[in-house]
């Protein structure tokens, strides 16, 4: 997957979890938390939605890599890298 | 073998199941009942619905709201706000001798009856107001303060404090006389900053959707079978023997029956600390009439009503405890459907729930339980009435429970509604692999279960 679907399976994960955020005026560089309306449950989702999509294991230390749609895709790239998007 | 399996169909079970089937677990739920629902079931008696625990259900929020443990709980379980088909109150009533405080979904009416009524302890209502918004859950210490002291130390008026206290009791509280300030910040927020509210089916709606999502992912309910013991091999939970004999073997257990309940299931732990059980259980009789209560006069979705300035909560010494009591009308909430005038609730219906004593009513010979039963409907209504338009000539049918009935169908000691007095917040036991959710997790009420299920599932089962 590039960075660029990488970051749309992000977007459909979120869409997922928050259905009514409105996800349109995502700042990438900016910490999800202060934008949408997320807790700890929400980012456990986020970890967790990968892990079933994609079979991708995320240990609880790097958990804080996900703060935000940069930092995120630029974490999970190498871990995503050689998979095929699934699409749905 | 199952990666986990949970014991009790009841909100918290049904919750933590859809989670972990969500994110592919294999799971079993096992209920010992023939039906789910656990502390807040329901049944059918000569042709009418009854709902057991649901008088509303707390936490409301409207539609789009992004906050509060209602919008919460269905992001983590997937509804829609629709789903839940919650209808605001119309209005509650906390009513004391000669003092009345009016509530409703919105904090200002509330916060203008205590200027009406107890002009000169507004400073310190705003005062509490700040202090409740300022709690910190996860701070397990403040959790066990004394309600009572904090509100002392805050609200002046005496009268005042019980009044706020009583609702938040009514609705919420293990502990007898006193309650943990945590879980009276908890209660605060979710009845007069959040809200009341009900959905026309009453607690089969919510039932029916989780169980129905529990399935859809997978997820396995088995009623009738009631687990006889937890088998512990090397320091670990190996499975459960069921009451008929089978033993069904799991990665991982939650216990939904208590926590005493739970610990008696191990083979592993003597002696279970029996005092430690919860000693708060109700009656509750339940009157159908001809007509809608507000053509009687009764306005009011929830009337809480104490007799005296000081509210007792306790046990009582005796079989119920009339002094104070809840009055409930399903059919005062602001339900969509319904049209031409005619109420979507053909029946009306005014449910009065009382405390009473597990202990008294359990040990009543068989042939005096149906007596009391019938005397004590009688002694409850005519001390609700003191409180709310007397509506006894109207009555068509009426049933009545008693902590003994809770008990039978839910096996929880002392038929204890909200559970043991001792919270067990973070959910483990002395077993790697066992945990416990639901009422003595430390949630109660219908989200508070549902949020405990979700939370012990998301902390302990779904990384495991």
């Amino acid at each position: 997957m590039t960075p660029a679907e990488i970051r749309e399976e992000v977007l459909d994960i979120l869409e997922n979890i928050a259905p009514d955020e409105d996800l349109s005026s995502l700042e990438d560089e900016l910490p999800f938390r202060e934008q949408l309306e997320l807790d700890s449950m929400d980012f456990l989702d986020i970890v967790m939605e990968l892990r079933k999509r994609y079979r991708v294991q995320i240990p609880e230390e790097d958990y804080g890599q996900l703060a935000s749609m940069a930092s995120t895709v630029v974490y999970l790239e190498p871990l995503m890298r050689d998979l095929e998007k699934v699409s749905r | 073998m199952y990666d986990t399996i949970i014991i009790g169909a009841g909100m918290s079970g049904l919750a933590a199941g859809i989670r972990l089937a969500y994110y592919d677990q294999r799971v079993c739920i096992l209920e010992r009942h023939s039906t789910i629902g656990g502390l807040n079931s329901f049944y059918r008696l000569r042709g009418r619905d009854y709902d057991v625990g649901l008088h509303a259900v707390t936490n409301f929020t409207p539609r789009g709201a992004r906050k509060g443990p209602l919008a919460r709980l269905l992001r983590q379980l997937r509804f829609r706000w629709e789903d839940f088909a919650l209808a605001p109150q119309w209005g509650s009533l906390i009513v004391f001798p000669e003092t009345r405080l009016r509530f409703d979904n919105d904090i200002e009416l509330l916060r203008s009856e205590v200027a009406r009524v107890f002009p000169g302890q507004q400073a310190g209502f705003e005062r509490l107001l700040g202090a409740i918004v300022d709690y910190d859950d996860l701070d397990e210490e403040a959790y066990r303060l004394s309600a009572r002291d904090v509100l002392g130390g805050i609200v002046a008026d005496p009268l005042l404090r019980e009044m706020l206290l009583c609702p938040l009791m009514w609705y919420g509280n293990a502990r007898e006389h006193d309650m943990d300030f945590g879980q009276f910040c908890i209660m605060f927020r979710s009845i007069y900053l959040e809200g009341l509210s009900r959905p026309l089916a009453g607690v089969r709606l919510i039932l029916r959707n989780l169980v129905r999502r529990f399935r859809q992912l997978g997820g396995e309910l088995k009623l009738r079978s009631g687990v006889a013991r937890i088998e512990v091999q090397e320091g670990r939970a190996a499975g459960v023997r069921l009451d008929d004999g089978p033993f069904l073997e799991a990665r991982q257990i939650v216990s939904s029956a208590g926590w005493l309940e739970t610990m008696r299931l191990c083979g592993d732990v003597r002696p279970v600390d029996e005092l430690a059980a919860g000693q708060l259980s109700f009656c509750e009789a339940i009157s159908i009439l001809d007509r809608q209560p507000a053509e009687l006069g009764h306005r009011e979705t929830i009337v809480f009503f104490n007799d005296s300035p000081q509210f007792h909560w306790e046990r009582p010494a005796a079989l119920c405890d009339p002094r104070t009591g809840v009055v409930c009308s399903p059919n005062n909430f602001l339900y969509a459907e319904g049209g031409a005038g005619e109420h979507p609730l053909r029946d009306g219906v005014v449910r009065i729930t009382a405390l009473a004593d597990y202990s008294r009513w359990a040990t009543l010979p068989d042939e005096v339980y149906p007596l009391e039963k019938l005397r004590w409907y009688d002694r409850l209504l005519a001390s609700a009435v003191r409180f709310v338009p007397d509506f006894r000539g109207r009555v068509i049918d009426t049933d009545m429970f008693t902590p003994k009935t809770i008990r039978r169908y839910t096996w929880h000691d002392n038929g204890a509604v909200y559970g043991a007095p001792r919270k067990r917040l973070d959910g483990t036991t002395h077993l790697p692999n066992l945990f416990v959710c639901g009422t003595d997790q430390g949630f109660v009420g219908i989200i508070g279960s549902i949020v405990s299920g979700i939370s012990i599932a998301n902390r302990h089962l779904l990384r495991g």
